[in-house]
């Protein structure tokens, strides 16, 4: 377990989280592909096969039997974490997933449960090409029995992922590639709830919501604007299912405008649905709403495209001084 | 009632009472199945279904040789598979009926049943599903060291799946103590298995080193020999097995199959040897059992699932106020 307050890497936050949960619950094991003895492709999980011995496995590239297994394995007394390497790569996996462990305790009518994490890297930023740098998130959040957690933080990876072992229900833990190396400050909380949202920043003019990364770079955004009057206040979604919208809506309430950033498609995100159920329920605390998302194409390979592909905080404060009427003002030397 | 799993692993030999309970099973079986039927027709049944009509002996055989904490992954030609694990019939047939009384509460229907009392992980709607689900359950059952085997059946078709060839492997690497029931009928679906499929299925264990043996899946006797040596070798630690059984359905595929593509006279030829006759008369050469004896439990089956489709019909439907939650 990190020390109260002690400043950690995400990766290690994630290898602790797992590391505890393990000598805590001796149901949970843990398997993937390099996982063991290599330690995975990211680092993120040197040293557990030596601590857990055979409680830590590497798989064959075996995406469905793995999930399978997981499935197999969490209903029949086991707390299994998998992990899928790029989320990519889930779509491999998701019969079991989708069809297995998502409807289990429900359509079995509520006979048993299905505890297994399944963790996997998403998102773009590292040149990895259009099959290695989606994020999952909208194949994923539109079923019902699976939650999906998404941590910004190393301290929030930690507490989340700690708290998704130990939920009863499958759950999907999305982990940025570009947060790996970041570090924080973890406190001595050992769980979050799973489904709050956290007010990350707060600010009286906009809402900014995101989840991941892209928190990080709307709270960049936050600075950049409060250097020009703007109060942003920053929402982390921390989870996409179940979804708090009743923390957004609060936030709402009181700048009257929101911004939901994505890194992914508008058609289909969890950001217009976000947006929509935010209309449907708090249309009179709205004077402006929008999303900023990635454009309707696979993700490009160079830098130039990537980049100008992804939303980052200078297109959020951008589209946010034009929305509130500041840039015109630039314009015109008001 | 059903009573739990017969055999309880005392090996394969079988005195005339044990040999009796086999056939009223299968028995059992071919009648819910045509019960499950007439009751479509009539509207009471809804959605689809898949019959194990013809197959019984497969079923009935292998799960005979589990004792209790074995766990069952079956397919959506399920009911057999429950009822020969010893799903209480009448929770299966209110399922099938939609009923609060189902063994799902209504919420699973015909391709979906769970039943973790009777350990049966359930069964799967989605062809090679089972495989996955059996070797994820003999991992937790390897690394618990309970002794317990998982059982996963399938069909012909499933050989050709990605969840056949990722889970053989796996279950092989790990030495899982997972049996794999290929229950061979022939058909994917509307078509011919080999019209389908590159090489012999059993050459596909065979070739990761899978213990293997294919048996006449209408002759419950040699498939329970069959598992028995199956499920030790699992049990032992010596890794999974691999259980084809040669065997023929006797219906459509599904409700809406006619079976048009069968050919000609191969259902008359499978239906001379149909397991109720062969199991009848195996229990009448090598046991001595009177004829009538059979017929009456013949006759007790029947009467047993025309009360069982009498409280069904009177069970209530669950309340749509209770349709649930999500998440536990």
């Amino acid at each position: 377990m990190p020390e109260d307050n002690e400043t950690i890497e995400y990766r290690v936050a994630i290898r602790e989280a797992i590391g505890d949960e393990m000598d805590r619950d001796e149901s949970v094991v843990f398997f993937g592909e390099d996982v063991a003895i290599a330690g995975g492709v990211f680092a993120v999980t040197p040293g557990l096969h030596e601590r857990f011995g055979e409680r830590v496995i590497d798989t064959p590239i075996s995406e469905l039997a793995m999930s399978a297994g997981a499935f197999g394995a969490a209903v029949n007394g086991l707390r299994p974490i998998f992990e899928i390497m790029f989320a990519d790569f889930l779509l491999l996996s998701m019969d079991s997933l989708v069809n297995q462990a998502a409807k289990y305790w429900y359509v079995s009518n509520e006979q048993a449960p299905c505890p297994l994490v399944v963790r996997s890297a998403m998102g773009a930023g590292g040149n990895f090409g259009a099959m290695h740098s989606q994020s999952p998130i909208p194949w994923l959040q539109g079923v019902p029995g699976l939650k999906v957690v998404a941590p910004a933080t190393a301290g929030d990876a930690y507490a989340l992922l700690r708290q998704s072992i130990r939920d009863e229900n499958p759950v999907a833990f999305l982990e940025h590639k570009r947060l790996y190396s970041v570090k924080d400050p973890v406190s001595e909380v050992e769980t979050l709830p799973l489904g709050e949202a956290a007010v990350v920043r707060e600010g009286a003019d906009v809402t900014l919501v995101s989840i991941s990364k892209g928190v990080r770079d709307c709270l960049r955004a936050a600075d950049e604007l409060a250097e020009k009057g703007v109060g942003a206040e920053v929402v982390d979604l921390r989870s996409l299912r179940p979804l708090d919208t009743e923390t957004v809506l609060a936030s709402v309430a009181k700048t009257n405008r929101v911004v939901m950033v994505e890194e992914g498609p508008l058609v289909g995100g969890w950001a217009a649905n976000l947006l929509g159920i935010v209309a449907a329920e708090g249309l009179h605390d709205l004077d402006d709403a929008w999303v900023i998302a990635c454009p309707e194409t696979p993700i490009p390979y160079t830098p130039t495209l990537e980049d100008a592909f992804l939303p980052d905080e200078g297109r959020i404060v951008h589209e946010v001084e034009t929305r509130l009427g500041l840039r015109a003002e630039i314009a015109t030397g008001a | 009632m059903a009573e739990k799993t017969q055999a309880k692993a005392a090996g394969a030999e079988i005195d005339a009472a044990g040999a009796r309970d086999l056939y009223r099973r299968m028995r059992l079986i071919r009648t819910f199945e045509d019960t499950v039927q007439s009751q479509f027709q009539k509207g009471n049944v809804h959605g689809t279904t898949h019959l194990y009509s013809g197959q019984e002996a497969s079923g009935v055989g292998v799960c005979s040789m589990l004792r209790d904490g074995d766990k069952v992954a079956g397919t959506y030609r399920g009911h057999g598979h429950s009822i020969a694990l010893g799903v209480d019939p009448q929770k299966l047939m209110d399922e099938m009926l939609g009923r609060e009384t189902g063994a799902c509460g209504g919420r699973a229907g015909s391709m979906n049943v769970v039943d973790v009392e009777a350990d049966l992980i359930g069964c799967f709607g989605i062809v090679g599903g089972s495989i996955g689900a059996a070797t994820g359950a003999a991992l937790a059952e390897k690394l618990r060291r309970t002794g317990n085997v998982a059982v996963a059946f399938f069909g012909d078709g499933t050989s050709n799946q990605a969840y056949f060839h990722e889970s053989l492997n796996w279950a092989q690497i790990e030495k899982l103590p997972v049996i794999f029931v290929c229950e061979n009928n022939l058909y994917m679906e509307f078509t011919p298995i080999e019209n389908v499929t590159a090489g012999a299925i059993g050459s596909r264990p065979q070739a990761m080193g899978i213990h293997y043996r294919q048996v006449d899946g209408n002759d419950v006797f040699a498939v329970r020999e069959a598992a028995g040596e199956a499920i030790e070798h699992a049990r032992s630690g010596a890794g999974p097995a691999f259980l084809e059984t040669m065997t023929y359905r006797f219906v459509g595929h599904s409700r809406s199959d006619p079976g048009k593509y069968r050919k000609p006279g191969e259902l008359d030829e499978w239906k001379k040897r149909d397991p109720l006759v062969l199991g009848r008369k195996a229990l009448e050469e090598r046991y001595g059992l009177d004829p009538e004896r059979l017929d009456q439990i013949d006759a007790e089956v029947a009467k047993q699932l025309e009360e069982i489709v009498e409280r069904g019909l009177a069970a209530p439907f669950p309340d749509p106020a209770n349709v649930g939650g999500e998440f536990k």
